[in-house]
């Protein structure tokens, strides 16, 4: 008996299921490796950098002392900005311990405190001259040696030659610790201050702002410049030798490494047109440079995706070839327009390299008060502090990161949630 | 406000006693010949010798034909004989396509369509197409009609945009079914619902000629005698002309039929003596069935 087209079937049968199973396991190790992956990162990152979130402050009973702050009782503003409030520390640190007698322990204790105290007591004076005279209890922060003591990341067990803190350094802080007067709080300085030498008094906020700065001028450019050249390209351009040429281009631009755009910015910016370094407004426009191609490719791609009978309805009713394009083909394109931009700005945000070439690496403490300040961004400040030695950055390295990745998920959110929006609108 | 050379396009000579600018273009005497009734006394529009060509390819052949005020004119023959090619050339939408170029002459009220002066935006306005798949924008029922008046600058203040709407609602029989929903998306409609409001959308700014290609070929039987029944109604304030894959359907709703072969106009009369007594061979056959 010869078999049957169902015998033949039934034969093949168990292969070819056998054959989907293998391939729906192969697809599920790949996912469970990605999310692995992508969990092993934020934990690493968040278990790196969670304790920044928090910085030891000391307690200190200082004594607004006239004799140091205004010895001539002026009371003038600008004589006191300039006195000595560090005196008014290390008399606190002496009553503190008066048992330290020499001249180098007595240094070693004075540095328990963060040399930003100096600056929280001038201020507090400068804000009201009233305290001169009294006596004020100060929180203010402890050094970063301290801080990495106080949080674990000291060894008490190495040598005390191998230790950042020797074994009177490391008694007067238990002793502090002992009397309530050192505590762990909200790491405000780190969200609000510039960068600094002193890690306890580094923050990402001077970054914060030339990333937003950057971005902004990047958004400015890139997204008017994109869209404009993609609807001329897409909807008007007549489809000849010219044209192909420029879309040949602008995707080959795409595909041109960041690094090169630095090259160029270092090159047409600061050494032709001589526009200041380290600018947002420079990184701007090396990073809309960047970008536009980006931008031009999916705001293509959405128009693209414009069906043709929207088209033909709309010249049918006799609209311009401008008020098809204006009414009917852009707002139904700009919700992919919007996706492209985003990501391409998502992009610029986490962009480091070419802002390297033209200077935004610099040590910048001052928070950039406008496009022209010198200033740095947030994953350049990432790379400084990832290349210093204190264990302190180590952990603020992590926790801008993290700062960095947040921006970045909110961005998405946005796009997500303004697609949806303009969606929801017909 | 209109520029001279629309204005020139918008002036309507009256319907009943109107004199002609020019007579017709004379039809030149070509190997392939139309039978039938191919001219009529007062056309609204003419096409003389009419050949369009994608690329090097010739889709269709010396077609000239005349069309009447108020009547529905049909087009029917085999699948890529031409028909749409023919109807996108009266009102010019195949200037979207590149490939495309068109030779002869079309005239609508004595005007030729593809002077130079000609604007294509306003013929457009007087020539309006509704297509084979309902395309409303995707916007509101009202912003749907609202549309070309908007666009044509047909309404002075909202009130009047208001009555247009309405008005041309009514007369694509819709108004019953949507005047509750008018802020809610055209695209939300039924299939038939929504080539109504094309076709809505298109008499809102008041055309002369309705141009249709497979009005109904999407739509489901009862919803296709509805629109049946709108164009029928529809003739008494506009020229038709509509193409169809269905000889029932070109019987019942057209005065005239044309009967289109390979890019040839083989035959056009009146709709009772083409599908009885049909004079052209190739006619015959497709009627009869015997081909396509
Ligand atoms: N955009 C176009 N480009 C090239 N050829 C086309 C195009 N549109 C139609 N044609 C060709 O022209 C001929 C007539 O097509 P069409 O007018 O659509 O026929 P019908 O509507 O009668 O089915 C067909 O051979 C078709 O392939
Ligand atoms: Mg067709």
């Amino acid at each position: 008996m010869t078999p049957t087209t169902a015998d033949k079937i039934q034969a093949g049968l168990k292969k070819r299921y056998a054959a989907e199973r293998r391939f729906r396991g192969y697809g599920l190790v790949s996912v469970t490796i990605g999310l692995a992956a992508l969990l092993l990162l934020f934990v690493s990152i968040i278990g790196n950098g969670y304790s920044a979130f928090q910085q030891t402050f000391v307690k200190l009973d200082v004594q607004f002392d006239e004799a140091v702050i205004d010895p001539k009782g002026t009371r003038d503003p600008q004589s006191l900005a300039r006195a000595d409030y560090g005196q008014l520390i290390k008399k606190t640190m002496r009553e503190l311990f008066p048992e330290v007698k020499n001249r180098r322990d007595k240094r070693k204790l004075y540095k328990l405190v963060s040399p930003g105290a100096v600056f929280i007591l001038q201020d507090m004076v400068r804000k009201d001259p009233e305290l001169i005279g009294t006596s004020q209890t100060v929180w203010v922060p402890a050094d970063d040696d301290v801080d990495m003591l106080i949080k674990g990341y000291i060894d008490r067990d190495v040598p005390e030659s191998a230790r950042r803190l020797n074994d009177k350094e490391i008694a007067w802080i238990d002793a502090l610790a002992a009397t309530g007067s050192l505590e762990k709080r909200f790491n405000k300085i780190f969200f609000t201050a510039g960068d600094s030498r002193e890690p306890e008094l580094a923050g990402i906020w001077g970054a914060v702002v030339g990333s937003f700065y950057t971005l902004v001028v990047t958004l400015a450019l890139s997204f008017p410049i994109g869209v404009a050249a993609a609807v001329y390209l897409q909807e008007f351009a007549p489809r000849n030798r010219w044209t192909d040429f420029i879309e040949v281009n602008i995707n080959n631009l795409a595909a041109v490494p960041s690094i090169v755009f630095g090259l160029l910015g270092l090159s047409v910016f600061l050494n032709f047109m001589s526009l200041p370094r380290s600018a947002p407004l420079v990184g701007g426009l090396v990073l809309s440079l960047m970008t536009l191609p980006t931008v031009i490719i999916a705001s293509r791609a959405s128009l693209q995706s414009v069906p043709p009978s929207i088209r033909e309805g709309a010249l049918g009713m006799g609209a311009s070839q401008m008020q098809m394009v204006a009414h009917h083909v852009l707002p139904l394109a700009m919700p992919g327009m919007l996706t492209g931009t985003i990501i391409g700005m998502a992009r610029a945000l986490g962009e480091s390299a070419p802002l390297l070439m033209i200077g935004m690496v610099a040590f910048i403490v001052n928070v950039p008060e406008g496009p022209l300040d010198p200033s740095t961004v947030l994953p350049v400040q990432i790379y400084l502090w990832a290349d210093t030695p204190e264990r302190a950055f180590v952990e603020r390295t992590s926790a801008a990161t993290l700062v960095l990745l947040a921006f970045l998920v909110i961005m998405n959110g946005a796009a997500v949630w303004l697609r949806k929006r303009f969606e929801q609108r017909w | 406000m209109l520029n001279q050379k629309q204005a020139v396009l918008l002036e309507r000579p009256a319907k009943t006693n109107d004199v002609l600018p020019s007579a017709p273009v004379k039809i030149q005497d070509t190997d392939t010949k139309t039978v039938g009734q191919v001219t009529v006394d007062k056309p609204i529009m003419t096409t003389r010798n009419v050949d369009v060509y994608y690329d090097d390819k010739q889709a269709i052949r010396n077609v000239s034909i005349d069309i009447a005020y108020n009547e529905v004119l049909s087009m029917i023959g085999p699948s890529g004989c031409g028909k749409s090619t023919f109807l996108r050339c009266l009102n010019r939408m195949n200037d979207t396509i590149e490939s495309a170029r068109v030779t002869g002459s079309i005239e609508l009220e004595g005007h030729d369509i593809y002077d130079k002066k000609t604007d294509v935006v306003t013929l457009r306005a007087r020539v309006g197409m509704v297509f084979q798949k309902p395309n409303p924008f995707p916007k509101s029922v009202y912003e749907n009609v609202a549309y070309g008046p908007r666009i044509h600058g047909l309404a002075r203040n909202q009130s009047e945009l208001d009555e247009i709407v309405e008005t041309s609602l009514r007369r694509a029989g819709l108004w019953d079914e949507v005047k509750d929903r008018l802020r809610e998306p055209g695209t939300g409609l039924s299939g038939g619902q929504q080539q109504r409001l094309c076709i809505a959308r298109c008499i809102a700014v008041n055309p002369d000629v309705i141009l249709m290609d497979e009005p109904c070929s999407a739509l489901d039987p009862i919803a296709t005698a509805r629109i049946e029944e709108l164009i029928d109604e529809l003739r008494q304030n506009y020229s038709i002309v509509i193409v169809t894959h269905s000889m029932q359907q070109a019987a019942r709703v057209s005065q005239r039929t044309a009967y289109f072969h390979l890019g040839d106009l083989i035959e056009v009369g009146e709709t009772s003596i083409i599908f009885t007594n049909p004079q052209h061979k190739l006619t015959e056959d497709y009627l009869t069935g015997r081909f396509g």
